[in-house]
């Protein structure tokens, strides 16, 4: 609860209606830029993808733009213990919502694989669908041959995956080392660990990255490889695409760190990124046990 | 605020009576009775409104309708107890609303108490909700059961719902099994009773633009819409078992008289089951109850239950007439057929299956149903008409599977000759079924 | 140099058009809120007429089958998502930080950001809209539930341009609820503990957890549609082991959290006004949080309600049936707090507390057909007819609709610092109490009668009551328009407003002046 007696409300920004702009004309560009590439309505088939390119760089540089802004201020010492509080309190929730957006990428995963795939198999309350319908196809999990008879091969969590995960856990133990340097404003151990981390995320992502083409190529495992396919790609990519982002909030740390923006008890964004490393980390772990593993 | 005040006491000029003279404000055994009193007065409208369905016995326009299946009137009585208990706990709390709206009005003579908890009278109505529910529950759960148990049925029906229309499947009777009788129930309302809305029945008859001439083609009658060119037959005192499913979306599958309706899911199947009792024969109808896309409410569902003997009956008939049927289409599919017999079945043909959409007149209604005068496919290469109506494409559903290969030959021919579209080319059984699978 | 930046922003504030563009405060941005809101309300209204107008009478008059379905989808949307939201969280913006004495809310920037995204979101959907009516190709069709597969293989091509609209209404409710959250946790001034905090703060806090809760799932399942659409995946689809019915529990699963999200605020609001007009302290104020906590609890464990036909196990139909049934207690202990509140109050009826009382009653008609619908076996016949339209009109035009206009009657002197007319204002309240229930009472019958949802034509025995529905619809519709016309009346002008306004109003709004000074409690208030 307040203490201090005056909150810093900052004055008018371009940024938050530009960034809104950018959003609208990045979705106008995704959209049509799948259409065409998906031949679903017959539009000329350039535009899109400038569109949807345009829109990405644009949210890219007013998000730069508004957080120099924020950065500015918190440099320029405008930020009461109170303001860091609520910086913090709304990172946290913005994460709780990363966390059910997860969720139900996992809850499709769960539905699937102890509902509908049994149901198709003949086993269970509705079972009498595979008598009726898909005579010969049996449940099984991984899914490897599918209703409509289409086979694929499942992957080994015992190979890369696991290796990505000991990289990752790794990488979560030096951002710690890091943090807890920052609190006693270690700057070459800060800048040590905290590159050691980015260094282990990209890596993370290489090896990702050639699962992937592994996947796609050798096992015909994609995202058109029914439920399996795509609960695998949908749950591994998105995360992914969190550890890209995660990489890229580190380097901008690691910059900031250099640059002196931190003292021992003035990093709030520092925390932040950690807090979202942290958290794309957990999801890994959940995601290998429950989409390699079991 | 006057104003109001007035209007409620012209609601209410009873209550105002009964406080005229003797208003005390503490609840003394008075109040509590006035409340009850008032309860159920103010609440004579809720009631009234919905209770005359109460009592109608029969299928009403104001209640749902009690059925003819055991399932059917037990879901009848638990609709008319939750109805009831909400009536009775509408009274009460709109009671007690009225009550204070028009005892505790701000008076020169008296000010607000100040109360604003008691734990007792929260503790009392938390629990006495939670119990009523318990009283709701017990029955429901007793009926739902009985709803899920599909075992020892007689007759068996595999229904496949189609856009925008049901298909039937007899699989299996009493022991004999697999029966050979399928087929599709099709809107039976003529198109132009649809889109000239013509009524002298009801409150307010209309005609809409100053019809005249045959008003039987386009009057409607008491079941517009409900009504379909070939009813699934039904025998009365079987446990009979549906198997719902679809091919495209998701329908259901919905007759009021049997008290259920059960979704058709594309890929899985959903079962349910009637038993409509001996005595009970006669027609019963429904429609599809969940959106399935622009026809959606045109895919009505006639069952006609029959006595046992006239089922057998009319299996034996029906699975004879489907034999000679697929020898028929079998000997049709390498026939040469005249110009004139094409266009004469072509034009029936059409009105029947395609004009829901494309319209009587080919028009069509743009851009969902495009118009077939002059258009692309229907004046262009006769290959893409043909895998058009063959595959279908978007909302065009695929007519392989559902037209005879003679009766679609005939529909692409009218339709390349007829509203000046005159190609003058004739189309084949043979080259239908020789597009058929690309 | 980074001072100098700071000062270049605090001088010259832009106006005009910029103002409003580049605004960080609560109350500009508030006013934007409810502006867009209404707007909203009359574009889907017009979209509720066109409804009515076809269904005013058997056959096809005016709209062919495929245009009266994206009329049914869109309307659905914009009341949803466009009108009633957006309202709520305005009030959230104007009232929040002057009920707990802050000075504004905690992250204005982003404040900005989560309205701004709203305009651009809908203009996606609008435009799709009118692009029908060009006959470019239609709007979405699919209902506002927009089904799998309906929405996905058989979609129209806007199915992908809704689909990014969604996710743009995602982003900016979730920003607007981590805003008001962190607000209402960390901005509260010294001495406002959160049991003294006004219930209207309490039933946000809890619509705002809601909101980061399930807003997220409604991204994930129209991602999955996407994938569907375009890139092969199965989720939805049988033949790779997907389900068609896995989109229904994901979007309930949003879905049902999302109907108390249209609620709870409504019960704060309510809860504000009624202590006002009864003069008397809200009843079992304690209860009252509890009670608003549990039905979010609940909401979360309900949403196969919505599904009660699409063939669930039994124990599945069974649990579902039982939780639902359960949501009835606590918001029976909200109905009891209301009506025990104004017992022995001294009550007066102004219009805020004549939408008040009206909402208690009808919301409580809404609710309990709600509980009707909720027995299984019984929503077997009930499911997919009009009386499903009937029970959620009732809880969402006459409960969260008619609480805002309460909201707004009540908060307008503040806002305007003038009275509003009081005579037009009855007006309105009466034409529309009078007019809704003639709109959608009736709808309960034919529901019963038999009529599915979603049908532009129907057979006769439901001919009569459709026509006095839609009378009922167009005369609510036109009545809304009076409200319009009060609302422009007060902002012009009319006899000033006192600090207080409402004699026996209480809570820290009514302690600055009217109308509100752009910037209220800088510096923060001490609460005894
Ligand atoms: C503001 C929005 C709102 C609210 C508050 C509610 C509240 C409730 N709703 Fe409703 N509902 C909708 C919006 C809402 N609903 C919408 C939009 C749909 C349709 C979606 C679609 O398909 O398009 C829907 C559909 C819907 C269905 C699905 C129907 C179907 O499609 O077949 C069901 C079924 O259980 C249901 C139940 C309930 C229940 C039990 C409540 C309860 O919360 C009600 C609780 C309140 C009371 C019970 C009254 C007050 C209580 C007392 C006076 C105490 C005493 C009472 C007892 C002891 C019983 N609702
Ligand atoms: C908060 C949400 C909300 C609100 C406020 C409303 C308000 C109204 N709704 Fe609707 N409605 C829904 C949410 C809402 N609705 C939802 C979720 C569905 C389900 C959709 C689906 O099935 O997918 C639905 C579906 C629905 C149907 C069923 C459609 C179908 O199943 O095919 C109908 C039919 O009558 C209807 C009518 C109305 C009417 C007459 C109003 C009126 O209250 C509107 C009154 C307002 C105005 C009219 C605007 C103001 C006035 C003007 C613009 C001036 C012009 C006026 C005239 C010319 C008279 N609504
Ligand atoms: Cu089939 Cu609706
Ligand atoms: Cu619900």
């Amino acid at each position: 609860m307040s203490t201090t007696t005056n909150y810093y409300v900052p004055d008018q920004s371009p940024w938050p209606f530009a960034t809104a702009a950018c959003l609208f004309v990045t979705a106008w560009g995704a959209a049509s830029t799948i259409q065409q590439h998906s031949g679903v309505v017959s539009n000329d088939g350039t535009l899109g993808t400038y569109i949807l390119i345009a829109g990405l760089v644009g949210i890219l540089s007013c998000m730069f733009l508004w957080f120099r802004d924020t950065v500015r201020e918190s440099i320029g010492g405008l930020n009461s213990h109170q303001m860091d509080i609520s910086y913090r309190m709304g990172m946290a929730w913005f994460i709780f919502s990363e966390v059910m957006f997860f969720c139900a990428f996992f809850f499709a995963l769960f539905y699937t694989r102890w509902f509908a795939v049994p149901w198709l198999g003949g086993e269970g309350a509705k079972g009498i669908a595979q008598e009726i319908l898909w005579p010969n196809f049996q449940a099984m999990w991984p899914l490897v041959s599918m209703p409509d008879g289409r086979t694929v091969q499942a992957m080994q969590p015992w190979g890369l995956p696991a290796i990505n995960t000991a990289l990752l856990l790794t990488s979560g133990i030096f951002l710690t080392i890091a943090h807890h340097a920052i609190k006693t404003m270690n700057r070459p151990k800060i800048l040590l660990n905290l590159g050691i981390t980015i260094l282990l995320g990209s890596i993370f992502m290489c090896v990702q990255a050639y699962e992937y083409y592994h996947a796609y190529h050798e096992m015909g495992l994609t995202l058109n490889a029914g439920i399996y396919g795509s609960t695998f790609f949908m749950l591994t990519g998105f995360h992914g695409l969190h550890v890209t982002i995660g990489t890229i909030i580190l380097m901008v740390l690691w910059l900031r760190v250099a640059k002196g923006h931190f003292t021992a008890d003035n990093h709030f964004a520092f925390e932040a990124g950690a807090w979202y490393w942290h958290f794309v980390d957990v999801v890994w772990i959940f995601l290998f046990i429950v989409v390699y593993w079991l | 605020m006057r104003l109001n005040q007035m209007s409620l006491l012209v609601k209410n000029d009873f209550i105002a009576r009964l406080f005229k003279h003797r208003v005390k404000y503490r609840i003394s055994w008075f109040h509590s009775k006035a409340i009850i009193y008032l309860g159920l007065f103010s609440t004579l409208f809720f009631v009234f409104a919905d209770a005359m369905p109460a009592f109608a016995e029969t299928a009403s326009n104001l209640d749902m309708r009690p059925g003819v299946t055991e399932t059917s009137n037990e879901v009848y009585h638990l609709h008319r107890m939750m109805f009831w208990w909400c009536v009775g706990i509408g009274a009460v709390v709109f009671g007690a609303i009225l009550y204070s709206v028009v005892a505790h009005r701000k008076r020169p003579d008296r000010t607000a108490a100040d109360f604003h908890e008691n734990t007792f009278v929260e503790i009392i109505w938390t629990v006495i909700p939670f119990l009523i529910l318990i009283v709701m529950a017990i029955p429901a759960t007793k009926t739902l059961i009985s709803m899920h148990d599909t075992s020892e049925s007689e007759l068996t029906i595999k229904i496949t719902g189609y856009q925008w229309k049901w298909h039937y499947e007899y699989l299996e009777y009493q022991d004999k099994s697999p029966l050979k009788i399928a087929f599709f129930s099709n809107l039976a309302t003529p198109e132009d009773q649809i889109n000239n809305p013509v009524r002298t029945a009801g409150l307010f008859p209309s005609n809409s633009n100053g019809f005249e001439g045959d008003r039987t083609l386009k009057e409607k009658n008491n079941n517009y819409l409900l009504e379909v060119d070939a009813p699934v037959i039904i025998p009365t005192g079987k446990k009979v078992r549906f198997l719902l499913t679809s091919n495209d979306v998701i329908h259901s599958w919905w007759v009021p008289d049997f008290g259920f309706k059960k979704d058709a899911i594309p890929g899985f199947i959903n079962e349910v089951w009637t038993n409509v009792p001996v005595g009970k024969e006669g027609t019963y109808r429904g429609q599809c109850a969940e959106l399935c896309g622009a026809r959606h409410g045109f895919m009505p569902i006639e069952v006609k239950a029959v006595t046992e003997e006239e089922f057998s009956q009319w299996l034996a008939d029906s699975s004879e007439a489907q034999t000679k049927e697929a020898e028929q289409a079998a000997g049709d599919a390498d026939k040469v057929f005249t110009m004139e017999e094409l266009m004469a079945l072509g034009e029936t043909e059409y009105q029947a299956k395609c004009a829901a959409c494309h319209q009587a007149n080919g028009q069509g209604l743009p851009p969902t149903f495009p118009s077939l005068v002059g258009s692309k496919i229907a004046t262009g290469p006769v290959a893409d008409h043909i895998n058009i109506v063959n595959h279908g494409k978007g909302v065009m559903p695929a007519f392989k599977d559902q037209l005879p290969a003679k009766v679609r030959a005939a529909i692409i021919t009218y339709e390349r000759n007829a509203w000046g579209n005159n190609v003058g080319d004739m189309v084949q059984p043979k080259d239908v079924t020789a597009l058929e699978n690309k | 140099m980074s001072d100098h930046a700071i000062d270049h922003h605090h001088h010259h504030a832009a106006t005009g058009i910029k103002r409003w563009l580049l605004t960080t405060n609560h109350k500009e941005i508030g006013s934007m809120y409810l502006w867009f809101s209404f707007t909203m309300f009359l574009v889907g209204g017009f979209m509720a007429m066109m409804i009515r107008a076809e269904l005013m009478f058997p056959g096809l008059q005016l709209i062919d089958p495929n245009f009266f379905n994206q009329m049914t989808t869109t309307h659905g949307l914009i009341m949803v998502f466009g009108a009633v939201m957006p309202a709520f969280v305005g009030l959230a913006n104007w009232m929040i930080p002057l009920m707990i004495g802050a000075p504004d809310m905690a992250l204005p920037r982003l404040n900005n950001w989560s309205f701004w995204i709203l305009p651009f979101a809908f203009s996606i959907l609008i435009i799709s809209i009118i692009g029908s009516f060009l006959g470019l190709g239609d709007a979405p069709n699919f209902g506002w539930t927009f089904y799998a597969p309906l929405s996905t293989t058989y979609g129209p091509p806007s199915t992908d341009f809704f689909i990014f609209s969604v996710h743009l209404m995602g982003i900016s409710s979730i920003m607007g609820a981590v805003n008001v959250i962190v607000t209402i946790l960390n901005l509260r001034a010294p001495g406002m503990t959160m049991m003294k905090m006004p219930l209207f703060c309490w039933t946000w806090l809890i619509t705002a957890f809601l909101l980061i809760a399930v807003m997220p799932v409604l991204a994930g399942v129209v991602t999955m549609m996407l994938t569907d659409r375009h890139f092969g995946t199965s989720f939805f689809d049988a033949a790779g082991g997907g389900d068609p019915v896995l989109f229904q529990h994901i979007f309930w699963f949003f879905g049902h959290p999302e109907v108390y999200i249209m609620i709870l605020p409504a019960f704060g609001i309510v809860s504000s006004i009624i202590p006002t007009f009864a003069r008397k302290p809200l009843f079992g104020y304690a209860s009252m949080v509890y009670a608003t906590a549990s039905i979010a609890f609940l909401s979360f464990v309900v949403w196969s309600h919505h599904m009660f036909t699409v063939g669930l196990p039994l124990v599945g139909n069974l649990f579902f049936m039982y939780m639902t049934m359960l949501i009835a207690v606590p918001t029976g202990v909200k109905v009891f707090n209301w009506v025990a509140t104004m017992w022995r109050g001294s009550i007066t009826f102004e219009v805020p507390m004549l939408f008040s009382i009206a909402f208690v009653i009808l919301f409580t008609i809404g609710g309990l057909s709600g509980l009707m619908l909720a027995i299984t076996p019984a929503d077997q016949q009930y499911h997919d007819t009009y009386f499903v339209v009937a029970h959620f009109h009732y809880v969402l035009v006459t409960g969260a609709i008619f609480s805002i206009m309460a909201g707004a009657y009540y908060w307008l002197p503040k806002w305007t610092g003038h009275m509003f007319h009081e005579g037009l204002a009855k007006a309105h309240f009466w034409c529309s109490l009078i007019s809704v229930n003639l709109l959608f009472f009736p709808m309960h019958f034919v529901g019963l009668a038999g009529m599915p949802r979603r049908i532009p034509d129907y057979s006769l025995q439901f001919a009569d009551f459709n026509f006095w529905i839609s009378i009922g619809g167009f005369a609510f519709g036109l009545s809304q328009l009076i409200f319009l016309v009060v609302v422009i009346k007060c902002i012009r002008g009319g006899q000033k407003a006192t600090a207080e306004v409402w004699e026996g109003a209480q809570g820290l709004e009514w302690t600055v002046p009217s109308p509100a000074p752009l910037h209220t409690f800088s510096t923060p208030p001490v609460i005894r």
